[in-house]
């Protein structure tokens, strides 16, 4: 964004946001960070990272753009602003991302004006952690499936079942459930709570990725309880509430707090950099043509992404509203993928080196990054997934199912 | 100097391709090109094709002012910028039209580069209907700016100028040709002596194309500098050839998507199934790479023109490899009727593979780009 676009509340808003993180950033962990949030098991990490959110929240740069009643600071087109300088800078990240990505818009979208104005301010300063309890052991992509059940007793429900892949749960207040209140009806017998994650019914137990890492886990509801006052939507609405979460989730929705990770900009000249570097047969890498084609045509997709994102918000020239970004997370995904693994082809018999190798580059940051790019293409609906969705939303193609 | 958010697509432009489109749309661009290919269908005993075009749709085009879009306002044009140009080539892209139009463009911003009288006055007869096309390769195709096989002595040119698009459209050539102090620029009148248009034999039925045999023919000096200028000019071709592949792009991709709601096999439409699907919407990936870094490459040229080559290599190279990813994939998924003469998606796959490596394609480009980086 140039200069001249902006408004002088935007101007001086940006100016104070560099000041600010400027003198604001915190003295790195003893222990080095995970590479994402969603990779976050050490305690100490979260009080950190909880500190730094609170920290940036006070000053303005979380909720800039939402009202006082919802714990926003009521500026006008700032958060757009605000997330962009935290991304440019060297700073931790969020670690509330579900809360923030997910849970934020959809209370926004769909929630009562209670839920709100008791939820998101402390989603906001980093105080309460979300997760999301959508995927079940039987139910991954043909999420609707899902089996876990909600009975009504009272004025609260009683829930049963278990949830799977669910980041950051060990760490979690709160979660987004889905369950079923209805055996019959597959879509319509879907109803969408907000869970507390400390009660005697529900367990969490961690689950390793491919990498070593944890960070996710299982959740086991045994005649947990929900308030009915804490059900989002009417009873069987859930899944047109879960739609809303998953339009965040894949980054077509309304941005309202900033989610700082590694811009693929920023991996890019990274990995051109190990090119340049990296000797091998007598030349660097950069200077063998058929590898310099394939870093280029990478350099290419990603540049397209961030111009792809400029065309999206003008009307006359995106295709339509959801086109571009329905494509986000997918081609996201997939080339952060491909970069990753071109990475790998850069460093040859290196990338076999790993996390704690004296001898790995970076720490074996690529063999870890590129393990991780699969959680990209698999979860938040798969890229399979998203091309069904492309397919017959985009272009009207018949329903899959 | 930044670009502005919306690519510099204001309402004038928004307006010229908007009425555009609407005038390419009466024109039912394949329909009437159709009478054209009938009978030269076998390559071995069929006819030769006439160099198609639609005069009367030309002289619309004209009266629209859409040929001198970006000529100067002091030459008579509306003094547009690429940005224009752009819009108007993704249109002619989209309806695969067979024009002088595209010639016109690019040589247009050939001789926006070039800064003499002569070349201005080239553009004020270009802004009267002149039909211009150029002339600026060897026999080998290569794509540096002072590769040429022509000659110049005392203003008359010697030599053989290879792949000139839409040659039989046209009345004069900018030709480029060695001269002792470097390449210049001339312009040739086509209707002379000293003058032969060998007409080729191409694949692409939306345009022909020929090598020009030059032999004494007398040329007027438009510029000295002839490499510095088609240097400059480059980004422009290049991006005007990528708006054209994106539009192109844009018509496979709907076509198919309409086929594979409409044919049905297995019971079903075949969009139905993921095999199908998912390659289309593939298809719609690629094409909305390509369109974004065409309208970033053409606002660069307008209102960044040092980043100009970059985003150009950008836009050519992804549109390049795009419109070889479309064709093939439109004709794969029609099925067999996609592979006859009668289907129109034929017309487009041939318009989109002689695209892709005009003004230079994917490999090239990005070669050219990691230069950059």
């Amino acid at each position: 964004m140039s200069e001249r676009q902006l408004s002088q509340e935007q101007q001086e808003f940006r100016e104070f946001c560099q000041r600010w993180i400027e003198e604001n950033k915190p003295d790195p962990h003893p222990i080095p960070l995970p590479q994402a949030a969603y990779e976050v098991t050490d305690p100490t990490h979260l009080t950190y990272l909880q500190d730094w959110q609170a920290k940036c929240y006070e000053a303005g740069l979380i909720a800039c753009d939402l009202p006082k009643i919802y714990g926003g600071h009521e500026m006008t087109d700032c958060q757009a602003i605000a997330s962009a300088e935290v991304r440019k800078a060297d700073v931790p990240y969020f670690i509330n991302w579900i809360g923030l990505g997910m849970a934020v818009p959809t209370l926004l979208e769909c929630g009562s004006e209670e839920q709100k104005a008791r939820f998101l301010p402390p989603i906001f300063s980093g105080e309460e952690i979300w997760c999301q309890g959508f995927s079940e052991p039987g139910a991954g992509s043909d999420l609707a499936s899902l089996q876990t059940s909600a009975v009504k007793e009272g004025d609260q429900w009683v829930i049963n079942g278990s949830k799977v892949w669910t980041s950051l749960g060990h760490f979690a207040q709160f979660m987004l459930l889905l369950a079923r209140h209805d055996k019959t009806d597959k879509y319509g017998g879907i109803t969408y709570f907000l869970a507390d994650m400390n009660q005697p019914g529900v367990t969490v137990k961690p689950i390793h990725k491919m990498t070593g890492e944890s960070g996710f886990n299982e959740v086991f509801l045994d005649n947990a309880t929900v308030p009915d006052a804490w059900r989002v939507g009417n009873v069987g609405d859930g899944w047109k509430v879960a739609m809303a979460t998953l339009t965040s989730e894949r980054g077509a929705g309304v941005g309202v707090g900033a989610v700082a990770t590694e811009s693929p900009t920023i991996t890019m000249a990274q990995v051109i950099e190990l090119a340049k570097t990296t000797r091998r047969n007598g030349r660097t890498v950069w200077d063998d043509p058929v590898w310099r084609d394939r870093l280029v045509k990478l350099y290419e997709r990603i540049e397209a992404a961030v111009q792809n994102s400029r065309r999206a918000k003008l009307k006359h020239l995106n295709g339509g509203a959801m086109r571009i970004p329905l494509q986000g997370k997918l081609v996201g995904s997939e080339v952060g993928q491909e970069l990753h693994h071109t990475a790998l082809g850069i460093l040859g018999l290196k990338s076999a080196l790993y996390v704690r190798d004296p001898h790995a580059a970076n720490d074996g940051k690529w063999p870890l990054g590129y393990m991780n790019t699969y959680t990209g293409t698999i979860s938040g609906g798969s890229s399979e997934i998203q091309r069904n969705i492309l397919g017959e939303r985009v272009l009207g193609l018949p329903k899959t199912k | 100097m930044s670009q502005p958010k919306d690519f510099g697509f204001d309402e004038d432009v928004q307006m010229l391709k908007e009425s555009f489109a609407r005038f390419l749309d009466e024109q039912k661009t394949i329909e009437s090109l159709r009478p054209s290919i009938r009978g030269t269908e076998d390559p071995i005993h069929g006819a030769d094709r006439p160099a198609f075009y639609d005069e009367k749709a030309w002289q619309q085009c004209i009266e629209l002012g859409m040929h001198a879009v970006s000529i100067p306002e002091a030459q008579g044009g509306i003094g547009m910028g690429l940005v224009a140009a752009t819009a108007i080539a993704e249109e002619i892209g989209r309806y695969a039209w067979a024009s002088p139009l595209s010639n016109t463009l690019h040589a247009t911003f050939v001789l926006n580069q070039a800064d003499t009288a002569n070349a201005r006055a080239l553009l004020e007869d270009m802004a009267n209907g002149l039909r211009v096309a150029l002339g600026i390769y060897g026999e080998e195709g290569s794509l540096l700016p002072d590769s040429t096989d022509v000659v110049a002595d005392n203003h008359r040119l010697t030599g053989v100028s290879w792949y000139v698009q839409d040659a039989m459209k046209a009345q004069v050539l900018i030709v480029s040709a060695k001269t002792e102090q470097g390449v210049a620029l001339y312009r040739v009148d086509l209707a002379q002596a000293g003058v032969t248009i060998h007409r080729d034999r191409i694949v692409d039925l939306t345009r022909d194309q020929a090598h020009v045999e030059l032999v004494d023919a007398p040329a007027s000096l438009l510029t000295a500098g002839g490499s510095e200028c088609l240097e400059a000019a480059a980004p422009a071709l290049a991006t005007l050839m990528a708006a054209d592949l994106a539009g192109a792009g844009e018509w496979q991709l709907q076509a198919t998507s309409e086929y594979a709601k409409v044919r049905q096999q297995f019971d079903r439409p075949i969009g139905f199934f993921q095999a199908v699907k998912h390659p289309i919407v593939n298809m719609m990936i690629q094409v909305d790479e390509a369109r974004s870094l065409v309208y970033n490459a053409a606002a660069a040229f307008d209102f960044d023109r040092d980043d100009a080559p970059r985003c150009a290599h950008l836009a050519k190279s992804s549109a390049s490899d795009m419109g070889a990813f479309n064709a093939r994939n439109s004709t794969q998924l029609h099925g067999g009727i996609g592979f006859t003469w009668e289907a129109d998606v034929q017309i487009y796959h041939k318009r989109q593979i002689h695209s892709e490596f005009l003004f230079g394609d994917g490999t090239w480009h990005r070669t050219q780009l990691a230069e950059l980086l």
